[in-house]
């Protein structure tokens, strides 16, 4: 309750202070939006849906884009992590490409697939892939050998050993790339959706732009940063609660 | 020193009398049609044969070792065999090759007389470190092997009740695995092996890590389940008493190259305790042997040209 509090008032003398410099009038308001503008832009977004749209698309995009570069990185990262030339040669590739901005990706994107949802997805898989393949491989690598043997001494081969004991002993070291990789796809959707016109967020934020419309701009922004805090908090810290429960592992404090 | 009337030396590959152990398992409560059949086997059919086994490979300068030389051992059925031997001998490794996580360089294992190729639930090793899968409650590790062989949900259900009772930890089905104390977690590690119903149960030192309270417990209630249960043991051990408390047979694994350098027939009446006289004394014997493996092992370790016990 009290950390909630210290919350509150954080926050209430942030937005005092941003109206404050609003009504100084230092600056015209096109220029520099006040709190009163941007919740008027926040609540006009939502009555007329087109934030809910905007939302809705982004949200699929990301579950497809992350959903395909979570298996294709786990498919990846088991491969690369189990055979020796593999390591050798992808793993320094995977590394160097990692610094990569996904972005750098959407003009071959849209040439190959053309101004279509294809490109979009493209960007995203390419944002969070390379995460997720490097966690993977550093998590089996990390696993305790110990889970695979006694798997495998109980009667477990093959698929049934990947599903029921490879995956479930890396998930605590590869929780935190998957977290990573959701980040990275994010940004990514972000700044294709900006790029080439379509529905969803960026686009939004990039109508605010064209129109003058800070408030918009601004509101967007509010948005994109409320739902990359959401997923974090309602899915990974989730996950990782209970991953720390159950393994026993005391969460850093 | 008189030799021990109690334990009679016999050397690798003499296996005479195969249903001697069976007398002397349980001097009362004993399942009397278990000890019927163990007279009835015959040196012909082991359980378990180690079959000329050989291990050798790659140590990282690049030099071959030779881990395992041309180990031959037979185990009865129903029989409570201890490897014992100097650490890094082998003992765990020849465990592994039995279990079929690993395979010999050359020699066979043979399950009743049918060749081991790959691990499987007639044979279930409990590794030193338990394996434990620690994102499974008690009662899914336990059901785990079942689960993998296919049992339908009903008789997994059952089964995981039934040996969580015998281990007595039926209130802790719920709990995960690291909300357990090393003797309780050493018992999940004993359910779950056992209910997969293997022939053969595989041990590999499986109470080094316990206090020595937990660890008597724990020699009880083993015995006790063999009894009930009738399995073939293979307990691997550094600690020649356990061996002794528990095994019907010891095997002395000699160090680098691990071979079986004698085996010993222990015949003192159950139930044992690890404090009895008659434990010592035979323990003394066995470790006059053993010293000479211990050096050898710690000069390998220390690198020393001698070792001043």
């Amino acid at each position: 309750m009290r950390k909630f509090a210290r919350h509150a008032v954080f926050y209430a003398v942030l937005i005092g202070i941003w109206a404050l410099l609003g009504a100084l009038k230092i600056w015209p308001t096109y220029v520099f939006p006040t709190p009163k503008g941007v919740g008027e832009a926040l609540y006009a977004g939502f009555q007329d849906h087109s934030f809910w749209i905007a939302i809705a698309v982004s949200m699929k995009r990301m579950l497809l884009g992350y959903s395909l570069s979570v298996v294709l990185g786990m498919v990846l990262g088991l491969g690369v992590a189990s055979n020796k030339f593999l390591e050798e040669t992808m793993g320094g590739l995977l590394v160097s490409l990692q610094s990569l901005p996904s972005i750098c990706w959407l003009p071959l994107a849209v040439l190959w697939f053309g101004l279509t949802e294809k490109a979009i997805l493209f960007v995203v898989v390419m944002g969070s892939l390379l995460s997720v393949t490097i966690a993977m491989e550093d998590g089996r690598k990390q696993m305790p050998k110990i889970h695979s043997m006694a798997g495998r001494n109980l009667g477990a081969t093959g698929l049934k050993l990947f599903w029921y004991v490879l995956l479930p002993a890396s998930l605590p070291f590869i929780l935190n790339g998957l977290k990573q990789g959701w980040a990275f796809a994010w940004r990514s959707l972000i700044s294709g959706e900006m790029i080439f016109v379509s529905l969803g967020l960026g686009q939004q934020l990039m109508m605010g732009r064209d129109l003058n419309d800070m408030n918009l701009v601004i509101a967007v922004m509010l948005l994109i940063i409320a739902i990359g805090y959401i997923v974090d908090g309602l899915v990974f810290r989730t996950a990782e609660r209970s991953l720390q429960r159950r393994w026993g592992l005391e969460p850093a404090s | 020193m008189t030799p021990n009337p109690a334990l009679q030396p016999s050397f690798t590959g003499d296996h005479r009398n195969p249903a001697r152990a069976s007398n002397a398992r349980w001097k009362a409560g004993a399942a009397p049609s278990v000890v019927s059949l163990r007279q009835a086997d015959s040196d012909a059919n082991p359980k378990v044969h180690l079959d000329g086994i050989s291990l050798s490979y790659k140590t990282n300068d690049g030099k071959r070792l030779l881990a395992l030389d041309n180990i031959d051992l037979k185990v009865q059925p129903g029989e409570f065999l201890c490897i014992v031997g100097p650490s890094g001998c082998g003992k765990s490794t020849l465990l592994h090759l039995i279990a079929g996580l690993n395979q010999p360089t050359s020699g066979s294992v043979l399950m009743d007389n049918k060749p081991v190729t790959a691990p499987g639930t007639d044979r279930i090793l409990i590794f030193q470190e338990l394996g434990l899968f620690p994102w499974l409650k008690v009662g899914e590790n336990v059901e785990f092997g079942m689960k993998m062989k296919g049992l339908s949900k009903a008789e997994r259900r059952e089964r995981v009740d039934y040996y969580l009772r015998l281990v007595h930890l039926s209130q802790f089905k719920d709990s995960y695995t690291h909300q357990l104390s090393g003797g309780m977690r050493q018992r999940v590690a004993l359910a779950r092996a056992l209910a997969t119903e293997p022939d053969v149960l595989l041990m590999d030192e499986p109470f080094a890590a316990l206090d020595a309270q937990t660890r008597d417990l724990l020699h009880d209630e083993l015995e006790r389940l063999w009894a009930e249960t009738g399995r073939t043991i293979i307990f691997v051990t550094h600690n020649v008493r356990e061996a002794i408390r528990l095994g019907d047979r010891v095997a002395l694994i000699s160090f680098r190259p691990g071979k079986i350098k004698r085996e010993y027939r222990v015949d003192l009446p159950r139930p044992r305790q690890l404090e009895d006289v008659s434990v010592a004394l035979c323990a003394r014997e066995i470790l006059d042997d053993l010293r000479g493996e211990i050096d050898k092992s710690l000069r390998e370790q220390y690198g020393d040209k001698e070792v001043h016990a």
